[in-house]
């Protein structure tokens, strides 16, 4: 039997409305307001354990206490399966359901589902980290919303395949997903042009993301004593790739020790990358990666140093959302070196 | 112009005493095809094999793919500036071995090229597992540089397809397809009515191994400009790189090229498809905004209604597509872009490298970082060594009992951004 423990506010626990919005979470064995629906939609195949009930003001205004407080509670039950709301339209009920069930997913590495309406501020921070039912804006749509829900909940802790957001009822968690459709791309280019030019409605099959541009940081003010860091997705690394940095769709970056090191040559570095024709940069890494000409500027004063370690990895495929991770890895510990500046070489 | 494009259909190929096609089957005289293919003392040795659909056969590291066509009627001959004169092709009669192609193979380049599995889940993803391929695997000499090793095996697997094709010559075809482009002021003239459109295409030009030809030209070198789409047909834009195979075009989709097909489709029907612009995709800033302010300028001049615009690779070209789709929208022309996605494995990251809010419209042929294993084969042609290394693997690609797991990026074709394929992905 699925032990599943639910997540529900003050309102639709019965204790109140904004008046007692500020309680602290308490827990309750069995089964609580909406509980009901989700016990029938579930059937024999799953049990209601307990329910933990949370004022909205209380969770959103002492978030990091409210948190650790609720996932001791949950912890208590080792529940399979976590689910919270429906929050429907209602923005902090949202979020909180949107933040518990990220952290008891996170934390407790337990399955958790929650559902809101697509407007509800909750669902745009949540929908990319757990499975959100899309429901109506009032709980007028609790009669719709808790069985399906209900049966997302079983296929995720199932481990069944998930539809698509139209099968299976959730928001769009923008994952792109491989799939073969009815006709060739260039046929749905031909298709699409002709609705975009009779002014018939189209569906884009990638809508534009919400592009990150990032402002240039001030200058430094004073390079003669700034210690320069080198960071690189041109793919250099020492010969032979000693940790195998992949061709293209870098899993990794590399750090390595440049204390001493005058000269990239031919014998002791080379390009991982497999965008670019390597020849030039096998016969000399400096091309990409400057480190001659940056020794030379320390020995005649033009920069402080060059900072000990340089960063590499390789651009060629390299998803958006990796490239941020490792570039807030080295970023860190360049802060941490006391580096100033960093010299971005790209190919 | 006018093509008359004659399609002899190839069910078959095997090896025989005389290069002919017979009942639909391709025989070759291996000795004369060697004969035609040789010369070149940058290559050491040469096989030849033949590779069916539904075999359990892998081919890697795949570095070309080219369907045999001959010139029977009409000025100029295949490949115009390369193996031919650089006459205009484009026009009169071309006679195609429909279902043979030639895949050229041999030791790795660079971290290139890609992989063709002849069955298994692979070959869904390919479309060159559905033809009769004669595989040319090349051992370049000692210590031969990589773009001087590119260079040789083109020119073998283009001078195969060009052998080849003579076969198709005195052959009735068994389907005959006619395509045709008035001047302009004439085609305006015959549909006065209908919105004008074009296809803006992009070549892959990014520098040695990331190059593509047009009528022999590096087509880095060129300004954007204009041609029929029958030239096409004809071979005059060929393909000289193979950089993470999945999105590169190989010479077989330069002129098999589906968005020219599927645009004549409705041509005279719901739009005038005027012509084909092609541009590059350079690697510096100034040439990206020449290139770009040139096809926008184009398509100005042709007053176009709509343009259909292709990419060719990623991550950099990203910014190409982008910059392309902008400055023709601000020119108040209607786009529609067709791209492919790097959005991770986990399919969670932003899918490309730039973006614009003009970019209302877009296919996608799927999502090249999505990982796919491949069942071990029962004969390779090449090597399976490179699947480590080459764009899309990654260490411990090839398991030790032969399979490979990898990014859908290792596969020849595979996210086609000339909507080769019904591939594509979608949100969840």
């Amino acid at each position: 039997m699925i032990k599943i423990v639910h997540y529900i506010n003050q309102f639709f626990a019965g204790i109140g409305g904004e008046e007692k919005a500020d309680i602290k979470p308490e827990l309750r064995e069995g089964i609580v307001g909406p509980g009901m629906a989700l016990k029938a939609a579930v059937g024999n195949e799953a049990e209601i354990v307990a329910t933990v009930i949370c004022g909205d003001s209380y969770f959103n205004e002492n978030l990091e206490t409210a948190i650790k407080e609720i996932l001791e509670m949950v912890k208590k039950y080792n529940p399979d399966l976590f689910i919270a709301g429906p929050a429907f339209n209602a923005g902090r009920y949202g979020v909180a359901c949107g933040t518990i069930c990220k952290e008891v997913q996170d934390k407790l590495g337990i399955p958790a589902v929650t559902g809101m309406y697509i407007e509800n501020p909750g669902a745009d921070i949540f929908k990319k980290d757990v499975y959100i039912l899309s429901t109506a804006n009032a709980a007028t749509g609790m009669r719709q919303a808790v069985p399906a829900m209900a049966k997302l909940a079983l296929k995720i802790v199932k481990k069944e395949a998930i539809g698509t957001p139209a099968e299976d009822g959730y928001l769009p968690r923008g994952i792109r997903k491989n799939l073969f459709r009815e006709e060739r791309g260039s046929k749905r280019a031909v298709n699409m042009l002709v609705a975009k030019l009779k002014g018939e409605s189209f569906e884009t099959e990638y809508p534009m993301p919400d592009f990150d541009r990032v402002a240039p940081n001030q200058p430094v003010l004073d390079i003669a004593k700034a210690k320069i860091a080198l960071v690189t997705s041109g793919g250099i690394v020492p010969k032979h790739n000693p940790h195998r940095i992949e061709s293209s769709s870098a899993s990794k970056f590399g750090k390595y020790d440049i204390a001493g090191v005058m000269d990239l040559t031919e014998e002791a570095y080379e390009t991982a990358h497999g965008g670019y024709d390597p020849v030039y940069a096998n016969l000399d890494a400096d091309r990409v990666l400057p480190v001659d000409v940056l020794r030379d500027m320390e020995k005649e004063g033009v920069i402080g140093e060059l900072h000990r370690y340089f960063y590499t990895t390789v651009g060629n495929g390299t998803s958006v959302a990796n490239s941020k991770k490792y570039a807030a890895e080295i970023a860190q510990e360049l802060i941490k070196d006391g580096v100033q500046a960093v010299i971005l070489t790209s190919t | 112009m006018r093509l008359e494009l004659g399609k002899v259909f190839i069910k078959d190929m095997q090896f025989s005493d005389q290069t002919m096609v017979k009942d639909g089957t391709l025989y070759i005289n291996k000795q004369e095809l060697l004969n035609a293919i040789s010369g070149d003392d940058r290559i050491q040795h040469i096989e030849l094999d033949i590779a069916k659909p539904g075999e359990a056969t892998r081919i890697m590291p795949v570095k070309d793919v080219i369907e045999p066509r001959v010139k029977v009627e009409g000025p100029g001959g295949i490949f115009p500036g390369v193996l031919n004169k650089a006459d205009v092709v484009g026009s009169g009669k071309t006679n195609v071995l429909k279902g043979a192609a030639v895949v050229t193979t041999g030791k790795i380049v660079g971290f290139q090229e890609g992989i063709i599995d002849m069955s298994g889940i692979g070959a869904e993803y390919t479309p060159f597992s559905k033809t009769c391929n004669l595989v040319i695997t090349c051992t370049p000499i000692d210590k031969l540089q990589q773009h001087e090793h590119e260079q040789a095996i083109r020119f073998i697997g283009l001078k195969a397809a060009n052998y080849l094709g003579e076969a198709a010559r005195n052959v009735n075809p068994d389907e005959t397809k006619v395509y045709e482009t008035l001047p302009f002021a004439e085609g305006i003239k015959q549909y006065p009515d209908l919105p004008k459109v074009a296809y803006v295409y992009m070549l892959q030009t990014q520098g040695l191994l990331h190059d593509t030809y047009v009528y022999g030209v590096d087509a880095k070198k060129i300004i954007p400009t204009i041609i029929y789409p029958t030239e096409v047909m004809d071979g005059a834009i060929l393909s000289g790189n193979c950089v993470s195979a999945c999105d590169k075009n190989p010479t077989y989709n330069h002129c098999n090229n589906p968005v020219i097909e599927d645009l004549y489709e409705r041509h005279g029907k719901d739009y005038n498809f005027v012509g084909v612009i092609i541009t590059n995709e350079n690697i510096t800033l100034m040439e990206k905004e020449r290139s770009s302010n040139w096809t926008a300028k184009l398509a100005e001049f042709l007053s176009l209604d709509a343009v259909i615009i292709s990419e060719e690779g990623f991550g950099n070209p990203d910014t190409d597509l982008m910059m392309n789709c902008k400055k023709i929208s601000a020119k108040g022309i209607k786009t529609v872009l067709i791209t492919d996605e790097y959005a991770g494995r986990d399919g969670a990251s932003q899918s490309l490298a730039d973006a614009d809010k003009a970019a209302d419209a877009v296919v996608t042929a799927g999502n090249a970082n999505e990982v796919i294993e491949l069942p071990a084969m029962k004969k390779i042609i090449g090597y399976t060594e490179p699947a480590d290394t080459i764009a899309g693997g990654f260490a411990g690609s090839l398991r030790p009992d032969g399979s490979i797991v990898a990014e859908l990026q290792v596969i020849t074709g595979a996210t086609s951004e000339l909507g080769f394929n019904k591939l594509s992905a979608a949100q969840l």
